[in-house]
């Protein structure tokens, strides 16, 4: 346990989590290893784990009739994957799919939202990190969206 | 050629022309005698015989001035009657013109190349560079962004480059499930690299849009804006700082730049009505 409370607090996401605070949500998280090709999410499915990736890269990608799987995004290292656990009705957006070995920590996320229901310093902690990384891929994907290398 | 006669486009013949993308290629001009001598991040000025002119970076080797090299996206009237030409045609040049990139002054620290689309163009001299004096420089980064897969330029010698010491990162705005790298926005990647913000030396081209938010991410990383430079794009007429319309506030791009530091364009980056 010590060893993973330590991977918690130097993962980007924890960085600077107190020590009591990465013991109190230690409980929850595994150190999990993931094969190319594995899926660490699955669209339509209950959003039941929440990932800090370690190693690899995870595309996140969407079916689309007539077209086949698109990839809108990849994550790697130092990256949270999975934000549907945190917004009812808790059910995963895409796919999550593994494009190179991963390493992840994985949060079961109904022990989790216990955990932060619990401890209302620690759940806006948490939450404050969550807003600023979704912040960051919303200005990630905006400039997707820009479509800045078409003909102008 | 450009300090005795400015005005007068000298005519060269296509040696070679290669299709880079569904609407980019390149050209090879082979000028004869001393070459044409150019530093990394130079444009000359290239003449459709009878349509007119455009401005087009030089994207080949500055240690050999013998062969000249440009990238051009096909993309407007001159581009476009530049891009129905065969080998054998002939176009008219004048140039080189403009700032370069500050290669010099990356020697014995860390270069960081973000390039963007077309971008990588410009900035492929910088690489060459790099490459032919590489003991100089200590860490060399390439983060280049591109639409698609399908989209990336140089895509042979993006994997040369990465087996000659360079850390080449590619990163696409969309791809199915065949791309194996990254899916996102290039400034994405300066989020992540390695870099040592006081010996760092950024050089950063692409769309104007992905250039801002390439220098944010850079400041967030702490790399100073003196120590980032940029590649103006401005509609380029005269070429030599006369006839204003590349004008950027107080700035010429076709004289000043197109190479210019952040903090010199600071306060009029952001600016829209700029």
């Amino acid at each position: 346990m010590e060893g993973l409370e330590r991977i918690l607090r130097e993962h980007d996401f924890l960085k600077d989590l107190s020590l009591e605070q990465a013991r109190f949500l230690v409980s929850c998280a595994r150190n999990l290893h993931y094969a190319t090709g594995d899926f660490l999410l699955h669209e339509g499915t209950d959003a039941t784990a929440f990932y800090l990736l370690r190693r690899g890269r995870v595309a996140l990608e969407i079916h689309v009739p007539g077209r086949g799987t698109v990839e809108m995004e990849s994550l790697g290292p130092g990256d949270v994957l999975g934000l549907s656990w945190f917004i009812p009705p808790y059910r995963e957006q895409l796919d999550a799919r593994a494009v190179e070995p991963v390493v992840a920590i994985a949060f079961d996320c109904q022990c989790l939202r216990d955990k932060l229901d619990a401890d209302h310093d620690l759940g806006y902690a948490l939450a404050r990190r969550l807003f600023e990384h979704a912040y960051h891929r919303l200005e990630r994907v905006r400039l997707q969206r820009l479509d800045l290398y078409g003909v102008q | 050629m450009s300090a005795s006669d400015p005005w007068t486009p000298r005519p060269l013949v296509i040696a070679e022309r290669t299709r880079e993308t569904a609407d980019t290629f390149t050209l090879r001009f082979e000028p004869g005698g001393d070459g044409i001598r150019f530093a990394p991040g130079q444009f000359n000025m290239i003449y459709a015989f009878g349509v007119g002119e455009a401005a087009i970076s030089i994207s080949g080797d500055p240690t050999r001035p013998g062969t000249l090299v440009h990238t051009i996206r096909d993309v407007g009237t001159v581009t476009h009657a530049i891009a129905r030409l065969e080998v054998g045609a002939a176009v008219g040049i004048r140039g080189p013109y403009g700032s370069a990139w500050p290669v010099a002054r990356a020697r014995g620290g860390d270069v960081l190349i973000v390039a963007g689309g077309l971008g990588l163009a410009p900035l492929r001299p910088v690489i060459y560079d790099v490459l032919a004096r590489r003991a100089d420089f200590a860490r060399a980064t390439l983060l280049y962004g591109a639409r698609s897969p399908t989209e990336l330029l140089y895509t042979r010698e993006l994997e040369a480059w990465r087996s000659s010491g360079i850390e080449v990162d590619v990163v696409v705005d969309h791809a199915g499930a065949d791309w194996l790298g990254p899916v996102g926005a290039v400034p994405s990647l300066i989020h992540d690299v390695v870099l040592d913000p006081s010996r760092t030396i950024a050089m950063v081209c692409g769309p104007e849009v992905m250039m801002r938010f390439s220098v944010r991410a850079l400041a967030a990383r702490g790399v100073a804006a003196d120590r980032v430079h940029v590649s103006l794009e401005r509609n380029m007429k005269c070429a030599v700082g006369l006839c204003g319309h590349c004008q950027y506030r107080e700035t010429f791009v076709c004289k000043d730049g197109p190479v210019v530091s952040a903090d010199r364009i600071a306060t009029i980056f952001d600016r829209r009505e700029i």
